[in-house]
């Protein structure tokens, strides 16, 4: 694009379509599907939680409370969600620092072999957790890690470290080299260079890696359930137990507990998206990475 | 003393210096932790996993894990399976969203609000939504009720929506077509405007601006597209379990890897199962990138 003379902006609309054509109407017929579907899911999650007893009706006979004091004592939710909190911060804290030097130098330097150890980054958030998960766990219980919180957080460290780099890097890149350059000339050393200059330059960036990393790693199923032991239970994992362990226990507790992990969830996700945009929070895969 | 340094130095300083003049010197350092847990954690078990896969339970070194995969129907079957599931899902969700991101291209009201409910499945995760379509979908669910009511299905026959191939598959849909089509977006919204504008005043019609213009500048993306949700769909593991039929027709290979590792404790054979599975993949993601290698690769004129 290298007009100069800049074309008068066109009129956004001409003239206002109110009749949708039929591929409209298809388009969006397919759009509220889907929501409805969306909807239909969450909200009969949400409902059977509430309900007395549901069994040939379109709604429940009652409405109670009772099932989230049962889930809470039932699931011992307390300490479910502490760990799931623990290992969310301590991934979170541990991948930004571990990724976020990592992402500077791949961002401003070249060297020998930089592709090659980029594409060594990528390859954890290529492959499917299932495929390193069980390698990871058979090793994670030679050396006794498996089944303990470190072992837990060690697991959900490996896509989280390439996430945070791929977040940060393209982050970096964006971030005029001169005020470095400025800031040596001016007899800085590489350290009050990072605390000084770049550290609040990258608040932003690192904000919005740790986001993502958070919703990753509270959603993560596979890797914290191969790793995990009793008492280093995620909420996800935990409901995925209750789920598979159905008839043991009354459908509306482990309702109630899906309740308790959708909300958490959204919580999160509320405050995602007030520093990332949905794609990003998708997948932030740049072309040259899959070459 | 002075010698010797005078000698040393001109040497030292000029390997340093030519080490910095390729880019290498003490800052690399900062990249060496996450290089060091990359291959701590990620290569290292990669490799011992693969070490595992040829030392079968039975003893001695070879490819015994591998034999009893493929000697066994009720195994090998499981890929065929999980392709079953993995193919269809990829392509729906990549085809059916292209119209949709073609038609919610631009500004509109409320389309924050409509990329934020889209997320919400995705961050959700298939646990949570197996939870929600037994519910949903169940025999007195809601679906069937509202088609019993509408006396489109009958009273003693509920359709088997869950709990089969059909609930797996829809578990991959719900969660695959908001990742698809929010990819897709931004692919799209990288592609110049101008180009289609160009082609319309030229008398292109909706049909050919599409074939001749987008698809060809979408393609490589479409091809990223379906090859992140096939991984998304081939590892699919919770919804195969809880909406499916998990000692049938949905019992997928990492379900197969997942029970020789927990249930046999045959760790030789789930490495090797965990070893094909990537293979598979890798063969699949190959043909995808074979394909996207012919395509048209230069400038979308956009902002991407």
């Amino acid at each position: 694009m290298s007009n100069v003379v800049s074309a008068p902006p066109a009129p956004a609309r001409p003239r206002r379509q109110i009749v949708a054509t039929p591929s409209q109407w298809l388009v969006w017929g397919a759009v509220i599907i889907f929501l409805i579907m969306l909807a239909g899911v969450i909200v009969s999650v949400l409902v059977n939680s509430f309900g007395s007893a549901w069994f040939n009706s379109w709604l429940p006979e009652a409405f109670t409370t009772k099932w989230y004091s049962t889930a809470w004592k039932e699931f011992s939710l307390g300490p479910v969600i502490t760990v799931t909190l623990v290992v969310a911060l301590s991934v979170i804290i541990i991948s930004v620092l571990l990724g976020v030097p990592a992402s500077y130098i791949l961002a401003r330097r070249q060297f020998p072999g930089k592709k090659i150890l980029y594409g060594l980054f990528m390859l954890p958030v290529l492959m499917p957790p299932i495929t390193y998960g069980i390698p990871l766990a058979t090793t994670l219980y030679r050396v006794n890690l498996a089944e303990t919180l470190p072992g837990v957080i060690a697991a959900n460290l490996v896509p989280a470290v390439p996430f945070v780099i791929m977040t940060m890097t393209p982050f970096i890149e964006q971030i005029n080299p001169s005020i470095e350059s400025a800031a040596r000339m001016c007899g800085a050393k590489t350290g009050s260079i990072f605390t000084r200059v770049l550290a609040p330059l990258l608040v932003p960036g690192i904000l919005a890696s740790a986001v993502l990393v958070l919703v990753r790693t509270v959603g993560m199923f596979e890797l914290t359930y191969l790793t995990a032991g009793p008492d280093s239970t995620t909420l996800v994992v935990k409901l995925y137990y209750a789920m598979n362990s159905a008839g043991i226990r009354a459908q509306q507790s482990v309702d109630a507990m899906a309740v308790v992990y959708m909300v958490s969830m959204l919580v999160i996700l509320v405050v995602a998206l007030r520093f990332v945009n949905p794609t990003q929070l998708v997948a932030r895969v740049r072309d040259e990475t899959l070459d | 003393m002075t010698a010797v340094a005078v000698e040393a130095g001109p040497q030292a300083s000029s390997l340093r210096h030519r080490l910095a003049e390729r880019g290498v010197d003490s800052t690399l350092l900062l990249i060496a932790p996450a290089t060091v847990f990359i291959l701590l954690l990620f290569i290292y078990p990669f490799l011992y996993g693969l070490g595992l896969s040829f030392q079968p339970k039975e003893g001695g070194i070879g490819l015994g894990s591998y034999r009893r995969f493929f000697a066994d129907a009720y195994e090998v079957g499981t890929i065929w399976k999980t392709m079953r599931l993995a193919l269809p899902a990829a392509f729906f969700n990549v085809i059916a969203s292209v119209p949709i991101a073609m038609k919610l291209r631009g500004r509109f009201r409320g389309k924050r609000l409509l990329s934020t409910m889209l997320v919400i499945p995705i961050s959700l995760g298939t646990v949570l939504t197996a939870e929600g379509l037994l519910n949903f979908a169940g025999r007195a669910g809601w679906i069937n009720r509202f088609l019993m009511a509408i006396h489109l299905v009958d009273r003693d026959h509920p359709l088997a929506l869950v709990n089969n191939y059909w609930g797996v598959l829809f578990s991959l849909i719900i969660t695959g077509v908001p990742f698809a089509f929010l990819l897709i977006s931004s692919y799209l919204s990288g592609i110049d405007p101008s180009l289609e504008k160009a082609a319309a005043i030229m008398g292109a019609d909706w049909r050919k601006r599409f074939s001749k213009i987008i698809l060809p500048l979408l393609a490589p993306g479409l091809a990223t597209t379906f090859m992140l949700t096939f991984v998304l769909a081939f590892s699919v593991f919770p919804s195969a379990t809880l909406v499916g039929d998990p000692a049938g027709s949905t019992r997928v290979i990492s379900l197969a890897a997942y029970q020789a590792y927990a249930e046999d404790f045959d760790y030789s054979s789930a490495s090797a199962i965990a070893i094909l599975m990537g293979l598979i993949e890798l063969i699949v993601l190959a043909l995808v990138m074979g394909w996207r290698s012919t395509l048209y690769r230069g400038s979308t004129g956009g902002k991407g």
